[in-house]
C-alpha cells in the first residue's frame, strides 16, 4: 500500500510490523512523534504490544534490556540528549549480546539546546558496538526497521536506525507500505535459546574475570577480553550478513540492494562527494549541476556506518581523484569521525584519492545548495592544495 | 512467654518458624559473601519464600558478588544484572515480556542494595511505582555503599564513619526510603530485618499474595562495614530494633502497623540507643550531643505508636 506520511510515522509502521512485543519510550523533539503513535497504535488495539511509559531514557533502555533478556523483541527510540542520557545502558545492551532495535531521529546536542537536526548524537556513541544504520528517506526508514529486526535478532547485536531530525522526521513523503503477511515471512519470532527462564535458570551478565575460568562442569569459558573480541568479530560479519539479509528483503519486496553504501553517479566519477543521510539527496542535485558543467562527480552515501563497510568504500574510492566527506558532526579537536575513517580506510590503497573534510549543518544550520556547489568546486578545481583541517561550510564568523 | 507457648502462637497466627520453614534451597552454599553477612541470611531465607517460578533483577552490589563469577553462580533462580540506576526499570521490563509472552504467575522481583534503590536507583523505582509495575522490590540496607568499600549512602545513619565519612562520621540523618516509597500509594510497603529472618519469610509471601509494586526494606548488618565480630549480626541486628532505631512495620493499602518485634515493644522500656551504638566501631566519633538528640528522636518517634 502507498501512504504519504512522515519519517517518524514511517518508523512507527515498521515497527508495528514487526511485532515488537514490548516498547518503552521517553519523548523527546524530534522523536516524539514516533513514540505517541506507537502508544496511539497500542492504546487503540492495533498493535498487540506492551507500551511501557517509562520515566527516563535510561530506564528506556533498561526496560528493552530486561524485556529481550527475558525473551520480548524489544522496541525504543530517542534523539540527541536521550540517547547520551543511554549511554551506559548502549553499552549494557551489546555486552549482553541483545537484539534491540532503536530509532534515532538525529539532533544536535546541547549545551546551548538546539533542538535541530545535525548527527552528533550517534556518531558520538559510534564505539559503543551497536549496529548503526543510516536512512536517507521514508522508504528506507520503514524498511531498515524491518531488516534491523532480522539483523538484531541474526547477529545478536542490537541496531541503531538513524534519520535525520525534522528533515526526515517531520516532512510528509509518499512510501511503500509493506503487508503484514509479506513482513511475517520475511521476519520470524524472536525464539532466543538463552533467556530468563524459571526452568532453565541462568545468571546473566555476571561479573567476569580479566581470564578464561572452568566451569563448575570443568569447561573452559571466556574471560572478558574472549567476549569483547567475540563481538567484534560478530560485527565485522554483521556486514555480509547484512547484504544477505537485504537481498532477501529485495527478493521479497523489490526495493533494497544498496544495504552498504549508496551511490549515485560514481561509477566513472572523478570525483565523490560522501556523507550520510538526508543530505545525499541533496547533494545529487548538485551533481547534476557539476555534470552539466562537465564536471565528473558522484555522491555515496554511508548507510552503514558500524560495523564500517570499508571494503565497499575502498572499491568505490579507489583510484578517484578526490574523495569529499561532508559531515554533520566532528570529533572535537580532530576531524569528522567519518573522514577519519574513510582516510585510514584508503591507506592501504595504491590508488588513493585525496580526501577533504567539510563540517556542515550543526544544530540545524541551513544547507544551501549554492555553498555546496562553491565547496565541491572547490575542491574539485584544486584537489592537491586543499589540507587536512576540516574546512566549514556556511559559516558566519 | 515458655517455648512452647510462643510455638502454639506462631502456628495461631500462620507465622512461618523453623519448623515448616521450606527445606528447599535456592542460593548454594560457600558463596561469597563475608562470614556473618545479613544479607546473606535474607537472600537464602528470601528466595525461599519465593520459590522456583522467580525472575531476579540485580544491580551491581555485594549481592552481584555473592551471586559469584563467572561461569560460576551461586543462586538457583534466573536472575539478570543490570546497570546500577535501573532496577526498578529492568524489572518493568522483565514483567512486560512476561505479559507480551502470556506467562503468568512469575514473581519478578528486584533485589538491591540500599545505595542502588534510595539513591542513584531512586528514579527507575519511583517511575515503576507511579506506573503500578508488578514486581516485588526488596532492598537490603547495610547503610553504605559496601559493594565498593564502605563509603556513605543516602541510608547511612548520621555520625556513622565512612570511608567518605572518615573523621567526623556523616552529618546528615538516615534518608528514609520506605516512607518515600509508600508516599506513592503502593499497595504493600513492609520492613524488616536479617536479625527476624521468619518475619521477613512472612512479609515476602504475604507481598506474593498481592498485586502491583510491593516494597520491603530491610535492614542487614554488615560485619566489615559496620566494625564488629561476624558472630554479632544477630544481634546487632536486634539490637536496632529493640532500642527503637529501626522499626517493623507494614503499610497495607495506606494502613500502617507495627510489627513483630516492634509490635512487642509497644509501651515496654526499650534499652538505650547507646548498646546499640556501643556495638559496633562505626559509631565511634559520636559525641554525648549527637546521641542525645538520637535518643530524643527515637523517644518522640515511640510516643506517637
Ligand atoms: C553508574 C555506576 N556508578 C557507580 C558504580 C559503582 N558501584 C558499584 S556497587 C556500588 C555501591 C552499591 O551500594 P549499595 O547499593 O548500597 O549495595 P552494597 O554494595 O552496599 O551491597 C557502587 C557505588 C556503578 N557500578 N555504576
Ligand atoms: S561487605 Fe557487608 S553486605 Fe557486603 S558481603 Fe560483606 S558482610 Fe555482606
Ligand atoms: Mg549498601
Amino acid at each position: 500500500m502507498h501512504i504519504i506520511e512522515s519519517g517518524n510515522v514511517a518508523a512507527a509502521t515498521g515497527v508495528k510490523l514487526s511485532r515488537a512485543q514490548v516498547i518503552a519510550a521517553y519523548p523527546i523533539t524530534p522523536q516524539t512523534p514516533l513514540t505517541e503513535k506507537l502508544s496511539e497504535f497500542v492504546e487503540s488495539e492495533e498493535f498487540d504490544a506492551q507500551y511501557i511509559p517509562v520515566e527516563s531514557e535510561h530506564s528506556a533502555m533498561a526496560v528493552c534490556i530486561a524485556a529481550s533478556s527475558a525473551g520480548a523483541r524489544a522496541f525504543t527510540a530517542t534523539s540527541a540528549n536521550g540517547l547520551l542520557y543511554m549511554s551506559e545502558q548502549l553499552h549494557w545492551a551489546v555486552g549482553a549480546r541483545l537484539p534491540l532495535v532503536m530509532c534515532v531521529a538525529n539532533r544536535g546536542i546541547g549545551a546551548p539546546w538546539t533542538v535541530w537536526n545535525d548527527q552528533q548524537d550517534t556518531m558520538s556513541q559510534r564505539d559503543a558496538g551497536w549496529i548503526q544504520i543510516y536512512a536517507n528517506d521514508h522508504q528506507q526508514i520503514i524498511d531498515s526497521v524491518i531488516k534491523a529486526f532480522r539483523l538484531a535478532q541474526t547477529v545478536s547485536i542490537p541496531v541503531m536506525v538513524c534519520y535525520d531530525g525534522y528533515i526526515l522526521s517531520h516532512t510528509y513523503m509518499p512510501f511503500e507500505q509493506p503487508d503484514q503477511e509479506q513482513v511475517d515471512s520475511f521476519l520470524p519470532p524472536f525464539a532466543p535459546k538463552n533467556f530468563l527462564d524459571p526452568e532453565n535458570p541462568g545468571n546473566f551478565n555476571t561479573v567476569t574475570l580479566p581470564d578464561v575460568r572452568p566451569g563448575v562442569d570443568g569447561k573452559i569459558e571466556p574471560g572478558y577480553i574472549e567476549i569483547r573480541h567475540n563481538l567484534h568479530e560478530d560485527l565485522r560479519t554483521a556486514l555480509d550478513t547484512y547484504e544477505e539479509i537485504d537481498k532477501e528483503f529485495e527478493e521479497q519486496f523489490g526495493r533494497g540492494g544498496n544495504p552498504l553504501i549508496e551511490q549515485y553517479k560514481c561509477d566513472d566519477a572523478e570525483f565523490v562527494a560522501v556523507c550520510i543521510g538526508s543530505l545525499s539527496y541533496q547533494l545529487r542535485d548538485v551533481i547534476d549541476i557539476m555534470r552539466d558543467d562537465g564536471m565528473k562527480i558522484g555522491v555515496m552515501s554511508v548507510q552503514m556506518y558500524r560495523p564500517f563497510p570499508d571494503e565497499a568504500i575502498v572499491a568505490v574510492l579507489a583510484g578517484k581523484k578526490c574523495a569529499i566527506v561532508l559531515e554533520k558532526a566532528l570529533s572535537y579537536g580532530n576531524q569528522g569521525a567519518l573522514y577519519g575513517d574513510i582516510k585510514s580506510a584508503l591507506y592501504n590503497s595504491d590508488t588513493k584519492p585525496h580526501v577533504h573534510n567539510y563540517i556542515l549543518g550543526l544544530g540545524g544550520r541551513e544547507i544551501k545548495t549554492q555553498h555546496l556547489l562553491d565547496a565541491l568546486t572547490e575542491s574539485c578545481t584544486s584537489p592537491d592544495t586543499i589540507g587536512d583541517t576540516p574546512r566549514w561550510i556556511g559559516l558566519k564568523l | 512467654m515458655d517455648r512452647l507457648k510462643i510455638i502454639k502462637k506462631n502456628i495461631m497466627e500462620k507465622k512461618t518458624t523453623i519448623l515448616n520453614l521450606t527445606e528447599e534451597e535456592f542460593v548454594h552454599s560457600g558463596n561469597r559473601a563475608c562470614s556473618g553477612c545479613g544479607l546473606s541470611i535474607i537472600y537464602r531465607i528470601g528466595l525461599k519464600a519465593l520459590g522456583k517460578n522467580t525472575i531476579l533483577v540485580v544491580p551491581p552490589s555485594c549481592l552481584t558478588v555473592l551471586q559469584g563469577l563467572y561461569p560460576v553462580a551461586s543462586t538457583k533462580l534466573p536472575c539478570v544484572n543490570v546497570t546500577f540506576a535501573s532496577t526498578g526499570a529492568a524489572a518493568t521490563g522483565v514483567r512486560g515480556a512476561m505479559k507480551a509472552l502470556k506467562k503468568e504467575n512469575v514473581n519478578v522481583v528486584a533485589w538491591a542494595g540500599d545505595g542502588g534503590t534510595g539513591d542513584i536507583g531512586i528514579q527507575a523505582l519511583s517511575g515503576a511505582c507511579e506506573r503500578g509495575e508488578d514486581i516485588i522490590y526488596i532492598c537490603y540496607d547495610n547503610e553504605a555503599y559496601m559493594n565498593t568499600g564502605v563509603q556513605r549512602s543516602g541510608t547511612t545513619p548520621q555520625g556513622v564513619l565512612t570511608t567518605t565519612t572518615p573523621i567526623k562520621g556523616k552529618l546528615q540523618e538516615k534518608k528514609d526510603v520506605p516512607s518515600i516509597i509508600a508516599a506513592h500509594g503502593i499497595g504493600y510497603v513492609a520492613t524488616a530485618s536479617a536479625a527476624y529472618p521468619l518475619d521477613f519469610y512472612d512479609k515476602v509471601k504475604k507481598a506474593m499474595t498481592i498485586s502491583g509494586p510491593r516494597y520491603i526494606h530491610v535492614h542487614t548488618p554488615c560485619p566489615p562495614g559496620w566494625s564488629f565480630d561476624t558472630r554479632f549480626t544477630i544481634k546487632v541486628g536486634k539490637l536496632a530494633v529493640k532500642s527503637g532505631l529501626f522499626d517493623l512495620y507494614e503499610i497495607e493499602d495506606g494502613e500502617f502497623q507495627l510489627t513483630g518485634e516492634s509490635k512487642r515493644l509497644v509501651g515496654k522500656e526499650k534499652p538505650p540507643v547507646t548498646d546499640y551504638f556501643n556495638s559496633q566501631g562505626r559509631f565511634k566519633s559520636l559525641d554525648a550531643e549527637l546521641v542525645k538528640t538520637v535518643q530524643e528522636r527515637v523517644d518522640t518517634k515511640w510516643a506517637k505508636y
